[in-house]
Formats: structure tokens, C-alpha cells, sequence
């Protein structure tokens, strides 16, 4: 499993929104971080690969070329996140969850669906609320239910827009110990766009750093997270500093005035 | 999870269940409206009996010629085009909601009943008779003629501006008084035949069931029935959100597209055969999701048996509102289901849901 990228790129009309994106192969099992500020191309890079929006150049998943798949056959191999929330309609966790899995893999048989559902909705914590419906739900519980949809069809590749934005502490770490227990058993791969650098310095292998439409930076969070990479990306001042686990940890100080 | 360690019936399980309930909801709304389509049977100004309608559903020719017209032309022609225009308009008010993620959708509120109407009205003004087919094909194609054009644009507005914005409602209650006023505009120019015809539309009733008519109009139901259930799994999916939707795999502006040209279809149908008849399609995915949630396999056949169940009902009441009067349906409809529909909101807004 390893996903390569050649010279992606995506406009919005006259609007290039990104350009020149290369990336050497990513390996099975990881990680991977995307950072940068607010419009710097995180959720268009994710978008272009779930095939949400048009885009140039290639994105070759196991030497296939994401462009070419028609919805049904790429939703078994990409599993998107978006940024929004799922809908507070009337369905419950359990109905959302089927449906989703019932257009990409029509073929499961109904044991195997409904095991998998269990099992997906139990490694979430969400198993008490199955039967609970989405409106009834807060924001957090329904973001875990986005990725219960997303996990349950068994995806190589996940694509998370900012999977943690609406959970608590506890309900993060519920989310990157799944994440991280799904990567290692399925060897898949996993991109997201992150705000909290210290919570992907922590969970994850690989970093990044965008700016303006491009990939800046790329390594371990370790090398990625400097005072002048954060002052090119992020336009602040930041210490960095490393906390007893060894990891480090982003103090941003104060945001500089734009050059 | 749960600090309980007695067995308790898994998650699967317990989902099982509740397809079972929903399934005897549906059979208990099913059973519900054969109990109320009797009842419309043996409801009208002539007096006759339950025993003999009973009788002469199953032997016609053992009653006299006059009950035997009453039954076979008059009341069984209005209680079943009744049912079936009730479960085609509560059909596509159910898709319509979905597909626009918007509660205030109906063929009614978003002027696609409007448009059905005026295409209707061009069609009897200019005695088109859709190149010899009859004023039976002709009505319904005009009007669906115009629902498609209506629909059409609603979807280009959607896929331009999303969905779920108010703009498409807004710009629905445009089209609905624009297309009044084409209708007012026909009936100046109208001779007084047609002119009585396009009154008749812009009440709505049943007064005019035939045979014929109901043929067309349960091709049409059940071919867009089976074709919209077999969408049902990517309907439901469409309610965790657009990007959700499609990060499945639906491919969600086709989806979107067929079901509004099922919507116009349904919609100009029944419209062309009984007139303009509001909050059915309305109120009737309301009633459905309230009992029995979205799980659009259960949803969509429970939003058409609701509309059916209300323009059943309504159909009795417009015969026994007035003594030995046959009122218009689609006054009744709206008498009624305005104070329906704002007790289901209430409901709602009270999180007192079933």
C-alpha cells in the first residue's frame, strides 16, 4: 500500500488553490499530518483525493490512479472525512453507519455488514449510542459517528479533514488510538488536516507543512516543528520546546504582522 | 461500555428489532388506511349502507343500475384516486425534503403544483391533445411539462447555491405566484368551457375520477415507487450530509436530478387529474419520519401510505362537512392540514417526538 503524488494540483475557476504537489511514496501503516494555515491547501489536497473537486496531475494509490475510479469503487479504497459534521437529521448512528456501507460495498452479505458495524461502533466507544439518533447527539459523539462511517468499510485510505475539531480531550485520544490501532491491523494510510500540532506531534509518524497552495516541509513532527518553519507557515512567533515524553510541544507566542 | 456485566442483546440485535418495529408501523398505517379508504367507500350524500357496498364490491350486478353507477362510477373512482393521489404527492414531498435537505419542500410549496398547473391550463386553453392521444395523456404530459421545467430549475439552483439554503425556497414562492399569475393571465383570455375546467384546478377535487385516470396515474405511482425505493440506501446516506453522501460513493447531483424528474412526474399526474391540492406532500413525510424515522427503505412507502391516509381522510370530510354537499378536496386539505402541520412543528420543537 503507498500513495504517490506528481505535480497535483487544483483551481478553483481562475483560482489556483494548489500547485506542484509532489510526494514520494507514503508507506502503508503511517500517519501523516497535513499542517498550514487557515487556506493554505489542506482541505483542497484532501478534497482533490477524494475526488470532490477536479484536479491535475496524478494521484496513483498502489500504482492505481485515483482520477480514473468511478464513486462506488474509490469509496472502498478512499474514505474522506469532510470537515463538516454528519447532518443532525433523524437517523440513528447505527442507520447512518449502514448506509454509508451499503453504497460502497453492496456485495457484504447482511452477517458480515452488520458484525462489522458492531465491532467498528464498539472500537469507537459509540456502541451505547447506536441506536440513538444523530440530532439527539453532540457535536463530538457525531463527529465519531463520521468516522464510524468511514472505518467501517475498511478503507486503505482515510482522508480526515480536522477529525478532532469538535471532540474533548478524552474523546481525541479515544480517536487516535482507534486511528492508530485501524492504520497498523489494515496497513492502511492515513492524511489529516490538523490545527493542533501537539496533538499530531504526538500521534503522528509523518508532517506536512503547507503553505500558499504547496507542500514546505516534509519529515518527522520532530523536524517539521522549528520557529522558522512555523514563522514561514503560520506567521507567528513560537517556541518549541520538549516535553518529558521527549516529544515537542508548540508554544505559539504572538502572530507577527504580515511582511 | 457498560459497566453491566448481564448478557445483554447485542448492537445488531437490538437494530433487528427496530426494523421489526418499523415494519409493523408500516402495517399498522396500512392497515389504518384500508380501515379509512372503507370508510370513504361507505361515506356520501346517497345514504347507501356498508352492507351494500360490501355487497356490491364483490357481485356489481346483483344491485340496481342507479347504486351500482353511485358505487362503481362515483365513490370507488374518488376513494381510490383519493389514495393514490395522496401517495404520489406524499412520495415526492418525502424525496423532494431529502434530496433538498430542506423540511419546507413539497411539489406545493417550492411552485412545482404552480407550474403543473399553468402547463395544465395551456393544455385545455389550447385544446392540445397531445397529437391525438386524448385530454386523458394530454393533461398529465402538459403538466408535467411544466413541473419538469420548474424542477429543472430548482436543480440548477441547487447544484449552484447548495441545497439547502433558503434561496430555493424563496425562489419557489416566487415561481408560485408567478405561475398564479400566468394562470390568471389564461383565464382572461379563456372561453368560458375552459374557463370552468381551470376553476375546477385551482380548487383541486376528485369530481372528476375516472377509470382511465386512475390507470395512468397508478402506472405512473408504481413505476416511481420501485424506482425510487431501489435508491432508498443512497437516499438515507444523503442525510448525513452532502460531502458524507459523497465521500459513500452517491454520486449525489444524479441522484438529485432523478428524483426531481420522479417528483415532477408524480406530482403533474396526480395534479393534472384532480387540480392543485397543498400540504399533502407537505405534512405527510412529517407524519412518516415522526413515526418511524428515516431509514428511507421504511421512510419513502411510509411518507406515500401518510399522504394516501390524509387525502382519505380529507376525502370523507369533504363529503360530510356540508350536508349533501361534495366539497373540493383541496380546500379541505388545506383547512386541515395547516393546523396538522403547525401541531407537528410544535410537537417537534418540543423534542415530544414518538
Amino acid at each position: 500500500m503507498s500513495l504517490v503524488l506528481q505535480q497535483l494540483g487544483v483551481s478553483y475557476g481562475a483560482k489556483v488553490v494548489l500547485q506542484g504537489i509532489d510526494l514520494a511514496p507514503l508507506p502503508a501503516g503511517r500517519m501523516v499530518a497535513l499542517a498550514g494555515a487557515n487556506g493554505a491547501g489542506k482541505s483542497s489536497l484532501l478534497r482533490a483525493l477524494a475526488g470532490m473537486c477536479r484536479m491535475t496531475g496524478q494521484a496513483l494509490l498502489d500504482g492505481e490512479d485515483l482520477a480514473r475510479l468511478r464513486p462506488p469503487a474509490r469509496a472502498r479504497r478512499v474514505a474522506y472525512m469532510p470537515q463538516s459534521l454528519p447532518q443532525a437529521s433523524s437517523l440513528t448512528v447505527y442507520e447512518s453507519v449502514l448506509s454509508a456501507l451499503r453504497i460502497a460495498c453492496p456485495q457484504w452479505s447482511a452477517a458480515d455488514t452488520h458484525q462489522r458495524i458492531d465491532q467498528v461502533l464498539h472500537s469507537l466507544g459509540l456502541h451505547a449510542l447506536g441506536l440513538r439518533a444523530l440530532d439527539s447527539l453532540s457535536g463530538g459523539q457525531r463527529q465519531m459517528a463520521g468516522l464510524a462511517q468511514l472505518l467501517v468499510r475498511q478503507p486503505r485510505l482515510l482522508l480526515l479533514d480536522e477529525p478532532t475539531s469538535a471532540l474533548d480531550l478524552r474523546w481525541q485520544l479515544c480517536l487516535m488510538e482507534a486511528l492508530r490501532h485501524y492504520l497498523a491491523q489494515h496497513q492502511a494510510l492515513c492524511l489529516m488536516a490538523v490545527h493542533d500540532l501537539n496533538l499530531a506531534a504526538r500521534f503522528c509518524d509523518d508532517m506536512l507543512l503547507m503553505a500558499q497552495g504547496r507542500v514546505i516541509a516534509r519529515g518527522e513532527p520532530g523536524r517539521i516543528l522549528t520557529p522558522a518553519l512555523l514563522r514561514q507557515a503560520y506567521g507567528i512567533a513560537a517556541r518549541v520546546e520538549s516535553c518529558s515524553m521527549g516529544l515537542p510541544m508548540v508554544v505559539a507566542e504572538h502572530a507577527l504582522d504580515p511582511e | 461500555m457498560s459497566a453491566l456485566q448481564t448478557p445483554a442483546p447485542s448492537l445488531a440485535q437490538r437494530y433487528g428489532a427496530q426494523v421489526r418495529r418499523r415494519i409493523t408501523v408500516l402495517l399498522l398505517l396500512l392497515g389504518l388506511l384500508l380501515l379509512v379508504f372503507a370508510t370513504d367507500l361507505g361515506t356520501g350524500p346517497a345514504g347507501i349502507t356498508w352492507h351494500t357496498v360490501w355487497q356490491g364490491l364483490r357481485a356489481p350486478q346483483q344491485l340496481d343500475e342507479g347504486t351500482r353507477v353511485i358505487l362503481w362510477e362515483l365513490r370507488l373512482p374518488y376513494a381510490v384516486m383519493a389514495v393514490l393521489v395522496g401517495a404520489a404527492l406524499g412520495l415526492a414531498g418525502a424525496q423532494m425534503q431529502t434530496v433538498l435537505n430542506n423540511p419546507l419542500a413539497s411539489p406545493f410549496t417550492l411552485g412545482l403544483s404552480a407550474a403543473a398547473s399553468v402547463g395544465a391550463s395551456l393544455a385545455i386553453v389550447t385544446g392540445f391533445t397531445a397529437w391525438g392521444l386524448g385530454p386523458e395523456l394530454a393533461l398529465p404530459l402538459c403538466a408535467f411539462g411544466g413541473a419538469i421545467f420548474a424542477a429543472l430549475i430548482i436543480h440548477v439552483l441547487a447544484w449552484r447555491w447548495g441545497a439547502s439554503v433558503n434561496g430555493v425556497v424563496l425562489f419557489g414562492i416566487a415561481l408560485m405566484f408567478s405561475c398564479e399569475a400566468l394562470l390568471w393571465l389564461l383565464q382572461f383570455l379563456a372561453d368560458s368551457n375552459a374557463l370552468q375546467q381551470i376553476v375546477f384546478w385551482s380548487m383541486g377535487s376528485l369530481g372528476r375520477s375516472t377509470w382511465p385516470k386512475i390507470g395512468v396515474l397508478a402506472t405512473v405511482l408504481l413505476v416511481c415507487a420501485l424506482w425510487t425505493q431501489s435508491q432508498a440506501w443512497s437516499l438515507t446516506a444523503l442525510r448525513n450530509g452532502e460531502d458524507h453522501a459523497r465521500s459513500s460513493g452517491v454520486a449525489v447531483e444524479r441522484l438529485r436530478l432523478e428524483s426531481l424528474v420522479r417528483v415532477s412526474l408524480l406530482s403533474g399526474t396526480a395534479l393534472a387529474f384532480v387540480g392543485t391540492i397543498g400540504f399533502v406532500g407537505l405534512v405527510g413525510p412529517h407524519i412518516a419520519r415522526l413515526s418511524l424515522g428515516e431509514d428511507h427503505r421504511f421512510y419513502l412507502p411510509a411518507s406515500a401510505l401518510a399522504g394516501a391516509l390524509m387525502l382519505s381522510c380529507a376525502s370523507i370530510l369533504s363529503k360530510v362537512l356540508l350536508p349533501g354537499v361534495v366539497l373540493p378536496i383541496g380546500i379541505v386539505t388545506a383547512l386541515v392540514g395547516v393546523p396538522v402541520f403547525m401541531l407537528l412543528v410544535l410537537r417537534h420543537q418540543g423534542g415530544l417526538r414518538t
